[in-house]
């Protein structure tokens, strides 16, 4: 899986891996987060009429979440499936503690996920992350600014103040989740290099022998191969 | 941890809310499905209202945010067990946020048709683990009181016979499957409701009233119970 804040480059380059690891006939599945069909409606209500306080908007992502992991992610892995995650419960640990909530209360929240076997952090200074998205994006959008934290009336403000405090929470806790730090300020063609040798390192037995592709084995063995990444 | 004033948190303080702004009561009704709890809430509250008290009653489910996107999940029949649990989590705290914590400022009675309790304990049935719940919900306010109908699964059967006339879906917790049909699962799925629930009635100091009195009777022993409340302060 990958986290890293907005404009640091982690979808594009998840993206790359797994295309990198379908060419080499691995059965890959793709998760993003907040990206349930069963909450949507819910999250929409919400986002559209600004309904959202911190607690609720930290369970509505949790529900979300929760729904992907057990109809999609927890079936995939059994089946033997790479899963490449575009962000984690980690999004949740930096972004829902800088709206509010206590540390605590969230870790415990998502106790429920299962442990990637790969977590990779894309760092990258606040300044070209911004850079980023204002040249690739007409608007940022309210609760993306964290705008309901009422930081500053201007948008880019908010957004620049709110990205930072999320920056922080990331950083604190590289060493508790054990992150792949990644240099996101490289080239896009480094920055996959690095990871196509992190992935094979850490997984390259695995993705030889356990992974689907070669997947008549009982399911204990494709289970404990399984790979969130 | 749990025997704590009323209106206090159990653990988790909500951002914004001060404690000593909150004039209002807060009294739970709780049990398992079709024990007779909104028949007791709708008189609660026309008593109260004789006698003067502003009134709101609230119960799962039924909030702006999280109320609609539950029942349309429901009706798809494909809600995993986490998934339900933290569903109607957001609720009970878009509900707590936005309904429960304005009305106690502004001096209501707040009547709840069941609180973090029952999510607790279906979480709990559903093999979810207790301490994990318990910690999630940590953000509620603890109620004044909490009345606890209790009743055993062979009632709560005849009271959906000879009520709404067929087993319901969640009700009979059919989503884990506990038993081949709706009755088996029904049986086993409320026993596992009703023992979570009887473990908590020590720990959160329920008051356990039991469902198989006349309605009247349990109205009366309410009534005589919450008026101490108002004596009390």
């Amino acid at each position: 899986m990958v986290e890293g804040i907005d404009g640091s480059g982690k979808s594009t380059q998840l993206s790359l891996l797994s295309q990198w690891l379908r060419s080499q006939r691995i059965a890959v599945a793709f998760s993003e987060w907040n990206s349930s069909p069963l909450v949507r409606e819910t999250t929409r209500r919400g986002k559209k009429k600004n309904m959202f306080t911190p607690v609720t908007f930290s369970l509505i992502h949790a529900t979300d979440f929760a729904d992907r992991l057990e109809r999609y992610i927890t079936p995939l892995l059994k089946a033997g499936a790479v899963v490449c995650a575009d962000r984690y419960a980690y999004t949740a640990f930096a972004r829902d503690v800088v709206r509010g909530v206590s540390r605590k209360w969230v870790r415990n929240l998502y106790k429920f996920a299962v442990r990637p076997n790969l977590a990779f952090y894309f760092r990258v200074p606040l300044e070209v992350a911004i850079g980023r998205i204002l040249g690739g994006r007409n608007a940022i959008k309210y609760y993306e600014a964290g705008m309901d934290l009422e930081l500053s009336r201007n948008v880019e403000e908010s957004f620049r103040i709110f990205q930072g405090r999320i920056l922080d929470e990331y950083e604190a806790m590289i060493q508790e989740v054990g992150f792949h730090v990644i240099d996101a300020t490289g080239s896009i063609e480094e920055q996959q290099q690095q990871m196509r040798r992190i992935v094979m390192e850490e997984l390259g037995a695995n993705l030889r022998n356990g992974v689907l592709r070669a997947s008549q084995g009982d399911i204990d063995a494709a289970q404990a191969a399984a790979s969130v990444l | 941890m749990l025997h704590k004033q009323p209106l206090a948190f159990y653990s988790e303080p909500l951002a914004g809310v001060d404690q000593e702004e909150l004039l209002g009561k807060l009294i739970v009704i709780e049990g398992p499905d079709s024990v007779g709890r909104s028949t007791q809430v709708a008189r609660l509250r026309a008593w109260l209202e004789h006698e003067g008290h502003a009134v709101l009653d609230t119960g799962l489910a039924r909030g702006a945010l999280a109320g609609k996107g539950i029942s349309q999940a429901k009706d798809g029949n494909l809600l995993g067990p986490v998934t339900m649990t933290l569903f109607y989590a957001t609720d009970f705290a878009d509900r707590l946020e936005n309904e429960i914590v304005p009305a106690l400022r502004a001096g209501f009675v707040v009547l709840t048709d069941r609180y973090i309790f029952s999510l607790m304990a279906r979480a709990i049935a559903r093999g979810e683990d207790r301490a994990w719940i318990e910690r999630v919900a940590s953000f509620a306010l603890v109620p004044h009181a909490i009345y606890y109908l209790r009743a055993e699964v062979r009632d709560l059967i005849t009271r959906v016979v000879l009520g709404r006339g067929s087993f319901d879906h969640w009700e009979s917790g059919m989503d884990m499957r506990f038993g081949s049909d709706m009755h088996d699962s029904f049986v086993r799925y409320q026993a596992r409701v009703i023992r979570a629930l009887d473990r908590m009635s020590k720990r959160y100091n329920f008051v356990v009233i039991d469902a198989a009195k006349s309605p009247d009777q349990i109205f009366k022993d309410l009534q005589r119970s919450i008026a101490k409340l108002f004596k009390a302060t």
